[in-house]
């Protein structure tokens, strides 16, 4: 986070600042974006003839911590043909679907991607997904705690002690350096303790006077309390099951009416796996044109697609019961790690085939919901890396967005019954470029509550992608080829500063920091719920609280956001 | 006198974490919750302590300062056509990243000591997966817990207080409410503690695995008894496994290392996967030094593979039977063994420690072993968890600090600040 860059006469994309593609220069000083800079010592790029973005924000994408590391002790085949090696300043590592972690750094800096979020962490092994980020360089990170079906959440939402609840959650965060709250598969995770699961938001859990709607309902409410940046960030009830939009639908609507007219209160993630019509495998069909539908209608929501690629896959959620189902289903091998008093985990490869009926309808859903769903600033791009498909596959889907012909290409060699039985073929819209960067860095940076990225505006954080093409020279739709190339490479990236690629090449390693969120709560209650919680810590956990906690100093970079508001 | 509460100890894969010491002037006078194993360890860090740092001269091994020691064996590193880096069973994960940080620099190879303990866990798992959870899981649902190959009351010492049968949950409390199973080769102190004991024959666990998933399956056995154990027994038992409403095995050496090694391990996997589709029934290795799994956590994020990690080719490469530290010395490819938590000379097969004659070797310890005693180098270095702090990985994954209680002898430093020193001079 040095010096001065003048990146001149690029055409810069920033849709928070409405730049649509205009010839700008953009400066640099101490690693954040200035008006301008002056001297002997500013380093010039000439950008003339490529694109100009914000470094993009990956808002769901599994990259550290347990499970992950589950997948990848589970699959060395997955790394055999996949490596990097060495170079001078950089470390060795593997690929592919579940790459390690120095690569996982790399491959997202050369995408230009610079913030990425793991968005499902156990508490009581965020340790291990701390050491992990750690060891991420380049990007900025994240972490989401899953806090569904934790007993202490559940316990006070049982007892509607909603005030108590948020100053667990507030403390939680600032203990454990969490980002915002993660749900998964509510009720059903702590169903699985048992070896069972929840059918819908009104089961009753097991052990607990409560229900999934109820957890929804309740840390919705408290995330607003907080005043936390992100929404909730949910994994609805019945993942993968044929009939789910229902689900998903219902799930969204539980908290229609906590929307208060200012910003979205929940956030859907990896819709696709939700969004399946259909009584049973045979009939499964796409249901994005209804959660579309929902969706145009509801402001109050906002989603991601987890993208189908065909390719092999690592699929990997706290979600134990869908991928106990998964495993039974194919046969693959499969790893369940539940995790005393907050969730489960499950891992099982995966390989998404074109000439598969299902795996194509799961392809034409992704696609469907994000061509449907008017409002880019309320759709974005994944793949739930690893589970749809890998993060590096990233400019393959630009390409199916901003190309009816990229998508035709594809259509042609999947499943032809697949086809016939939904509208994919029908739909013509098309992204342009100032639609791509806000569904893959304004609009998840702006979810995030992340207020100096995904934008270049005076103050943001010097985080760019460079990307060597010319948008007036070329026809996105029949040229998305050479989009994806210089997508999948870019020409520069920098990372608070500094330039950290250079045509797809790593020439610089650094630390990246992790975020992490410190909302506000009454001291009085905040003593209140802190000693109630250390004196049931015991009864719940076998390890002590004070080693339950998580100590600044165990971040090689820290950047903690203090909240206003609260409780 | 000064008291530190909720220190880990670092001694087996339990990791319990909520010991006392009691400190007074810089000397550990009380060790309180931990069983005698550990609380031995906190009080005997003074006995058969390496003091100054060795190097080999003429065959002898003489005193040097700690300088000239780091010299040497940058020196070594350099000039090692295929150094390998081994151990890590008693190093926190931050020296662990360090030697790998070494091997990868060097183009050397890195492994663990799970090559000698759970390497056929590992192996089974990557062949099958394994259904687990963390040790808490098994506290508040088991009502049925299984020992097999494994002798906690002696070599995990709180593991059923804290763990296992003996302890308390939410949905299950104390002893009455469980069923425990043992399965050994002979009665051990943990079998006399159990509900039902299965005596099975050496190198058996594959064909008795076999028999119970097939049981599990509602196959029937066309013979009396299996390995000597009448079939009725194994019904019994395949009833208990499918009857639990939570069921755990827990499964030690007597399962990896004896004859079949990850078959068995796989025939156990394969039991207990069947056994989820009746019942939730969850397995967990009773991981022996308190971070051999930290070190294949370390190694599984860094290159991608738990263990057996060869650099030669500038890239991660894994192939145990070709890449693990006894294959390339038993070859003879190795010229220099960095060696850190751990003693090979007192665990290696004796014709490996044979072939260690012709290798140049390094070594890390905080006390005089019998790798001390063959080594080229050794540098003293503080005992991790009681003279420095660090992360550890208990026997389940849950990550878990190692604190620093008492400082370590004057000049003796922490094996990351040494490491460290080492590694700035390789770059
Ligand atoms: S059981 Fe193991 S970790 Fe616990 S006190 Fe004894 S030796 Fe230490
Ligand atoms: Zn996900």
């Amino acid at each position: 986070m040095s010096g001065k860059l003048l990146i001149k006469n690029g055409f810069v994309f920033d849709p928070v600042n409405g730049v649509d593609g205009e010839i700008m220069d953009v400066a640099v000083e101490n690693g954040r974006i200035v008006e301008d800079v002056r001297g002997t010592d500013v380093r010039v790029i000439d950008a003339t003839g490529m694109v100009v973005m914000p470094g993009g924000v990956d808002v769901h994408s599994h990259i550290a911590g347990s499970k992950v590391n589950s997948g990848r002790a589970l699959r060395p085949e997955d790394h055999y043909r996949d490596y990097e090696i060495r170079r001078p300043g950089l470390r060795s590592g593997v690929g592919y679907t579940v790459p390690s972690t120095f690569v996982t750094g790399y491959r997202y800096a050369r995408m230009g991607y610079t913030t990425v979020i793991e968005p499902a962490t156990p508490m009581l092994k965020q340790r291990h997904t701390i050491e992990e980020l750690n060891d991420i360089p380049i990007i900025d990170k994240a972490s989401f705690p899953l806090m569904g079906d934790c007993w202490f959440v559940m316990e006070y939402l049982e007892k509607n002690m909603l005030k108590e609840c948020a100053a667990y959650a507030a403390w939680l965060l600032k203990a454990l350096k969490g980002y915002a709250l993660k749900i998964v598969n509510p009720g059903g995770l702590e169903s699985w303790g048992w070896g069972r699961n929840v059918r819908g938001l009104d089961d009753n859990i097991p052990g607990f006077n409560l229900t999934p709607r109820e957890i929804l309902r309740g840390l919705c409410k408290v995330n607003q309390m907080l005043n936390i940046p992100h929404p909730i960030h949910v994994h609805a009830n019945r993942l993968g099951q044929p009939g789910n939009y229902q689900t998903l639908i219902e799930t969204m609507d539980c908290v229609r009416d906590l929307y208060n007219g200012t910003k979205p209160v929940i956030y859907l993630t990896h819709c696709q796996f939700n969004s399946y019509l259909g009584e049973s495998w045979i009939e499964l069909s796409s249901g994005a044109p209804e959660v579309a539908d929902y969706v145009n209608k509801h402001p109050h929501v906002v989603i991601d697609i987890g993208q189908v690629i065909f390719s092999s896959a690592t699929t990997m959620t706290a979600d134990g019961p869908f991928q106990f189902q998964l495993h039974l289903l194919t046969d693959y091998k499969w790893v369940n790690a539940d995790v005393e008093c907050e969730t489960s985990a499950g891992v099982v490869p995966f390989k998404y085939k074109k000439r598969s009926y299902v795996h194509a309808i799961q392809w034409i859903t992704g696609l469907e919901l994000a061509l449907l769903i008017k409002d880019p600033w309320r759709v974005f791009l994944t793949t739930d890396h690893p589970n749809a498909g890998p993060f590096t596959e990233y400019p393959r889907v630009v390409g199916w967005l901003i190309s009816r012909k990229a998508r035709e290409a594809t259509m042609k060699k999947v499943n032809a019954r697949a086809l016939k039985r939904t509208m994919l073929d029908s739909i013509d819209r098309e992204y342009n470029l100032y639609e791509i960067a806000i569904v893959t860095r304004a609009g998840t940076a702006g979810i995030l509550g992340l207020k100096s990225k995904g934008h270049l505006g005076v103050g943001a954080d010097a985080d760019m992608a460079i990307y060597d093409f010319n948008p007036r020279n070329i026809d996105l739709s029949r040229d998305y080829k050479l989009v994806r190339r210089a997508l999948r490479r870019a020409a520069y990236t920098i990372k608070t500063g500094d330039i950290v690629c250079v045509n797809g090449e790593i020439v610089k390693s650094t630390e990246g920091a992790i975020l992490w969120v410190n909302p506000s709560v009454s001291q009085d209650l905040e003593n209140a719920v802190v000693s109630d919680i250390r004196r049931r810590f015991r009864d719940n956990y076998t390890v002590e609280f004070e080693n339950y906690l998580i100590d600044e100093s165990l971040l090689i970079n820290s950047r903690p956001l203090k909240i206003k508001g609260g409780v | 006198m000064e008291v530190f509460k909720n220190v880990l100890c670092p001694f087996c894969g339990c990791c319990c974490d909520d010991l006392e010491v009691e400190v007074d002037s810089n000397k550990i006078i009380n060790v309180k919750n931990a069983c005698a194993l550990g609380r031995g360890k906190f009080l005997s860090i003074g006995e058969h302590r390496l003091l100054k740092p060795l190097v080999k001269v003429d065959g002898e091994l003489v005193e040097t300062d700690l300088e000239k020691a780091v010299e040497k064996t940058v020196e070594m590193i350099k000039n090692s056509s295929y150094p390998v880096f081994y151990g890590f069973g008693c190093a926190s994960c931050e020296a662990i990243k360090l030697c790998l940080e070494m091997a990868d620099l060097s183009g050397g190879l890195a492994d663990n000591i799970s090559v000698v303990c759970h390497g056929p866990t590992i192996l089974g798992l990557q062949d099958m997966g394994i259904p687990s959870a963390t040790l808490g899981q098994i506290r508040h649902r088991a009502d049925l817990i299984v020992y097999w190959g494994c002798n906690p009351v002696e070599a995990h010492p709180r593991h059923t207080i804290r763990y296992g049968p003996l302890s308390s949950g939410r949905f299950v409390t104390g002893r009455k409410s469980r069923r425990m199973v043992v399965i050994d080769v002979r009665k051990t102190p943990t079998a006399t503690m159990a509900d039902v004991f299965m005596q099975v024959k050496p190198n058996s666990d594959f064909e008795i695995l076999t028999a119970l998933r097939a049981l599990v399956n509602d196959l029937d056995l066309e013979v009396e008894e299996v390995d000597g154990v009448p079939v009725a027994k194994l019904e019994e038992l395949a009833d208990m496994m499918i009857n639990a409403k939570f069921g755990a095995l827990f499964f030690g050496l007597g399962l990896t290392m004896s004859y079949g090694k990850e078959h068995n391990i796989e025939a156990a996997i394969a039991l207990v996967r069947d056994l989820n589709k009746k019942t939730k029934f969850v397995m967990i290795p009773m991981r022996g030094h308190f971070n051999v799994t930290g070190a294949n956590e370390v190694f599984t994020w860094q290159t991608g593979y738990p263990f057996c990690v060869d650099f030669s080719m500038g890239y991660p490469r894994y192939n145990p039977g070709e890449t693990s530290a006894v294959d390339v010395i038993a070859r003879g490819e190795c010229d220099l063994l960095f060696i850190i938590g751990a003693d090979p000379c007192s665990h290696l097969p004796h014709y490996i420690v044979e072939r260690l004659k012709n290798v140049k070797l390094v070594v890390l310890d905080p006390s005089i072993t019998p790798t001390v005693k063959m080594a080229d180098v050794a540098i003293p270095v503080a005992y991790v968890g009681i003279e420095a702090s660090g992360t550890a990985y208990r026997m389940d994954g849950v990550p878990l600090q190692l604190r620093k209680v008492v400082d370590p002898p004057p000049g003796i430093l922490s094996d990351v600040d040494v490491l460290n020193r080492i590694v700035r001079r390789l770059k």
